[in-house]
């Protein structure tokens, strides 16, 4: 099953609701909980990042009864040292992201930490891709 | 611990959603830095936080958590409430301040998640 869902920079209201719908259909197809959880707060880290950080982006979520594979890709300011952004504590957040209750540099550590495959690639001026995979079973 | 004593040792109100006399709580973390939130594996917890908008609504339904008690009295905007209803999150405001509401239900035995 294929989903793809349009992220808005800057929406702070909707930030999340590409995951909710994610995590609905996870459940509906009776995934196991921990699964379930690992993948959405993953995504919607990774949500987040695009809210907080891009233009605009698009999520793509391709389930099936293996695994979970999840394509961001954004048009942004890009990532220039990927390695200091991956640094637990490493933000270059705006106030308003962290009155949203994120914005600590803390993100892309834990999505890396819940997939078990994790790709990042970025071009500066340009955008960002993440890939997260979680096996299912 | 049962959430109607949670709700009762916080002089707490219910927004949104039931709750039935039986259920209750072991655990709860507090934090308003929801990327915290996140880092904990376990979902059998309750989430106290002074972060009074969507997003900490958002950060329960991720967590697969069912309860949040919201301190300092602060009127959640109502498409927090909304959404609250909409997720099955039972949100709970209370008027005291985050060091308080811990400590009273610390104390009550109320266990901390780490
Ligand atoms: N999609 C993105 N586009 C541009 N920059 C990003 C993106 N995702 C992450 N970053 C950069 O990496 C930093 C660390 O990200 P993260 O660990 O999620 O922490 P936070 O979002 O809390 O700042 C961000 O502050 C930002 O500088
Ligand atoms: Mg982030």
């Amino acid at each position: 099953m294929d989903l793809t869902f349009q992220i808005q920079g800057g929406d702070f209201t909707s930030a999340g609701a590409a995951s909710s719908q994610v995590r609905r259909t996870l459940k509906e197809l009776g995934v196991d909980a921990s699964v379930i959880k690992r993948v959405v707060v993953a995504l919607y880290e990774a949500e987040v990042n695009i809210v907080a950080h891009a233009y605009k982006g698009e999520i793509m979520a391709q389930i099936s009864p293996e695994r979970v594979f999840l394509k961001l890709t954004d048009e942004g300011p890009g990532i220039p040292d990927i390695e200091k952004a991956m640094t637990p504590g490493y933000s270059t957040a705006s106030q308003e992201v962290r009155e949203m209750g994120f914005g600590a540099g803390m993100g892309l550590p834990n999505i890396s930490r819940n997939a078990d495959v994790f790709n990042i690639h970025s071009v500066p001026d340009r955008g960002t891709t993440v890939e997260i995979t979680i096996q299912i079973s | 611990m049962t959430i109607h004593e949670i709700v009762s040792l916080v002089q707490g109100k219910v927004l949104s959603g039931k709750i039935t006399q039986e259920e209750g709580i072991e655990y709860c973390f507090a934090s308003d830095l929801m990327s915290d939130v996140l880092t904990v594996c376990r979902s059998d917890f309750m989430l106290l936080t002074g972060l009074s908008n969507v997003q900490s609504i958002r950060t329960a339904e991720m967590s697969d958590l069912k309860y949040v008690l919201l301190v300092r009295g602060k009127t959640p905007p109502q498409e927090m409430i909304d959404l609250a209803e909409d997720s099955g999150i039972v949100l709970i405001v209370s008027p005291y301040s985050m060091f308080k509401a811990s400590g009273i239900l610390y104390q009550a035995g109320l266990k901390g998640v780490f």
